[in-house]
């Protein structure tokens, strides 16, 4: 996983609530085996037309924002399915970070497997970005972790809460499974006594 | 004397492997559902590593999400990457040596259908698969919820789960439910009030006497839909119908095991003035025959009520509202019952149990589909088809005019070909009605199978309660 330190670039406006992981990546690109590659279909039901051409005012498809590397989005972000071919796409595409209001429980986690930063601000924050976010290249925001500090085109900084161990994780671009197996001996003690105590399981 | 914990603190204290400074725990996990779309990448990490499941006993693998549901699926499926990822997961349960159903045991099934059907969902476990209908499982009393791929291999690997711990909500539901309505209605209803985001950091627990009236079916719904809500486990505390349902089944306990679990089962249950961060109370008695009308499934309301004004809502919701009807091409303030339906969808893991496909079948006895209305059950598991069949329930669907599929989880979401063509709008069992979920531009409204049932004999959305009067 690659590590989340700091990012300044274009961030493209989303202001639809209630996005949901069905519109981020639709069902027919979750037939793949891979990790990669779904950048190409991400948002696909909103990018594209039946015939696969692009709908030019779709946000990603603007020119000015095919680059973007964070989004601004309403309320409420990857509600849904827990499919991680959500975070997949949007980082094939080369979003690392998205801000909004608040997001569903199981996207938010999924971000923290794959070097995505979700960033949880309050409405007004949210909508000064937003602002900014339509503004396109002429408006680059600044996201910091260390600092845990969004920063908008005026220079005003927004500060968001982040939990230390997840944080900690993303500056390191750790792997959680690798953390966890040094923990082997604990998970065997309570093997050990779970089979006293519920021995059905 | 210990302080008053509720029914997910008691579940989540027996399963705190690792603590660390901070809170976070490391959570062990008693049961691994997993199916073929959530699970490759998975697997193709352990191998990249070297290394293993390390519980294989406590993994079942089970194919639904792509698999045909067409009689002659037994001839293979023709879809290259749908048989590419059902053959990854033969491949890998068999190299793995995990808990395994395949295509063509008749055991198959969707993966929350199963794993109760099976026994292999207890009281007082956790569950996790990567869907995040996991959910489903806490109807026993057991911590179910979805989670990504990272975490399936996290799981596959250590048997546990790194998590923080949720917040506790609680939903009463006091009273009596009227005649024609259903769990559904329930769960549509506290969507309804609470919108998709209301159970968003929480764990709800369902309770009251509308709760403890309902089958184990009716609460797999009401849970299944749990995180429609926002919430990603919904709970409800064991009690005798559950210990019922779960006796004799395969991996059930038996014997001396049998009565040791259930003493312990018997504990599960929030205590006296245990602290919840959030209560909604709902009188049965308020509830009505429930369907949705847009593309979010906290769009629900009466079937006597109108399709709302976009204006009548707030905030971001008045944008979101107006895409909607223009995506489901509904005008405001149209009655429900006034609006056409072109297909009729009765399966998936919210209602494609027995129960539910007897609630459809009661409706359709001696009744048709209306002209050019199409409908297809698609039973939950082979078991439920079997058993469908024993009762003479495929007979009623068929008469009326249904295709009767194998099980799998279908146009649910439409990963296999059962899907809604550009425009058709379904009356569906299922649980997601977000943009192009059963097929591209397709318009699903969702509902109980009876309400289902009865859209599809009238060709519109139906009032259950009004059609039961009228003669077959």
């Amino acid at each position: 996983m690659d590590k989340f330190t700091t990012l300044t670039g274009i961030a493209a406006p989303m202001p639809l609530v209630n996005i949901d992981t069905d519109m981020i990546i639709p069902k027919q690109f979750l037939k793949t085996i891979k990790r990669s590659g779904l950048g190409v279909n991400l948002f696909d039901e909103m990018r594209y037309d039946r015939e696969g051409h692009e709908i030019p005012d779709f946000v990603l498809n603007r020119p000015a924002y095919r680059d973007a590397q964070i989004l601004i989005a309403g309320d409420n972000f990857g509600c849904g399915s827990s499919r991680e071919h959500a975070p997949w796409a949007l980082l094939d595409f080369g979003i690392r970070c998205v801000i909004s209001t608040s997001f569903a429980d199981i996207f938010f986690n999924n971000c923290f497997k794959n070097g995505i930063l979700p960033v949880v601000l309050p409405q007004d924050a949210v909508d000064a970005l937003m602002r900014d976010a339509e503004k396109g290249a002429n408006a680059r925001i600044t996201v910091d972790l260390a600092t845990q500090t969004v920063t908008g085109a005026d220079g005003t900084a927004y500060a968001f809460d982040m939990d230390p161990f997840r944080k900690h994780c993303l500056m390191n671009g750790l792997d959680d499974i690798g953390l966890t197996m040094e923990k082997a001996p604990s998970i065997d003690t309570f093997e050990q006594q779970m089979a006293q105590a519920r021995p059905w399981i | 004397m210990t302080p008053a914990r509720t029914l997910y603190d008691k579940i989540w204290d027996a399963h705190v492997v690792d603590r660390q400074e901070d809170g976070t725990c490391l959570l062990y996990i008693d049961r691994h559902l997993v199916h073929e779309v959530t699970s490759p990448q998975a697997f193709e990490g352990l191998r990249m590593t070297g290394r293993t499941v390390r519980a294989p006993e406590r993994t079942i693998a089970v194919p639904d999400h792509n698999v045909p549901t067409t009689l002659d699926r037994q001839q293979g499926i023709d879809n290259q990457e749908s048989r590419i990822q059902v053959d990854a997961l033969d491949r890998n349960a068999r190299e793995f040596g995990v808990v395994y159903y395949p295509v063509n045991d008749i055991r198959q099934g969707i993966v929350h259908i199963v794993g109760p059907e099976q026994g292999w969902t207890l009281p007082g476990m956790t569950v996790v698969c990567g869907d995040s209908h996991t959910a489903t499982h806490g109807a026993f009393g057991a911590l179910a919820h979805g989670i990504g791929t990272s975490e399936v291999e996290h799981v596959l690997a250590t048997q546990t789960l790194i998590q923080g711990k949720s917040k506790n909500m609680k939903v009463e539901i006091t009273g009596r439910l009227a005649p024609g309505v259903t769990a559904k209605d329930i769960v549509l209803r506290i969507i309804a009030e609470t919108g998709t985001a209301g159970g968003t950091g929480h764990v709800i627990e369902y309770c009251g006497e509308a709760i403890r009236n309902l089958s184990m079916e009716g609460r797999m719904t009401i849970c299944n839909m749990a995180i429609e809500g926002g919430a990603r486990a919904g709970l409800i505390a064991p009690d005798e119908v559950t210990f019922n349902y779960v006796k004799g089944r395969p991996h059930a306990p038996k014997g001396a095991q049998w009565e040791a679990a259930v003493a312990l089962w018997k504990t599960l249950f929030s205590d006296d003035g245990a602290h919840f961060d959030k209560v909604l109370t709902i009188r049965a008695e308020d509830i009505a025959p429930t369907v949705t009308w847009g593309t979010s499934p906290e769009d629900a309301l009466p079937i006597t009520a109108s399709v709302p004004a976009p204006e009548s809502f707030a905030g971001g919701k008045v944008d979101a509202a107006r895409r909607s009807l223009d995506y489901m091409g509904l005008t405001a303030g149209t009655p429900l019952t006034d609006i056409a339906i072109d297909a009729v969808f009765i399966g998936s893991c919210t209602n494609g149990r027995i129960e539910d496909l007897r609630a459809a079948a009661d409706v359709l006895r001696g009744r048709k589909l209306a002209p050019g209305v199409r409908g297809m059950v698609v039973p939950g598991s082979g078991l439920v088809r079997a058993m469908a069949e024993e009762e003479g329930l495929d007979r009623i669907f068929l008469d009326a005019g249904f295709e009767w599929r194998l099980a799998g989880c279908s146009m649910c979401l439409g990963m296999n070909p059962d899907q809604l063509k550009p425009g058709e709008r379904c009356a569906a069992t299922s649980n997601r009605n977000f943009e192009g979920r059963q097929g591209y531009k397709g318009r699903t409204h969702l509902m109980s199978p009876a309400m289902a049932a009865a859209a599809g004999v009238t060709g519109r959305l139906t009032d259950i309660r009004a059609f039961a009067h009228e003669p077959a």
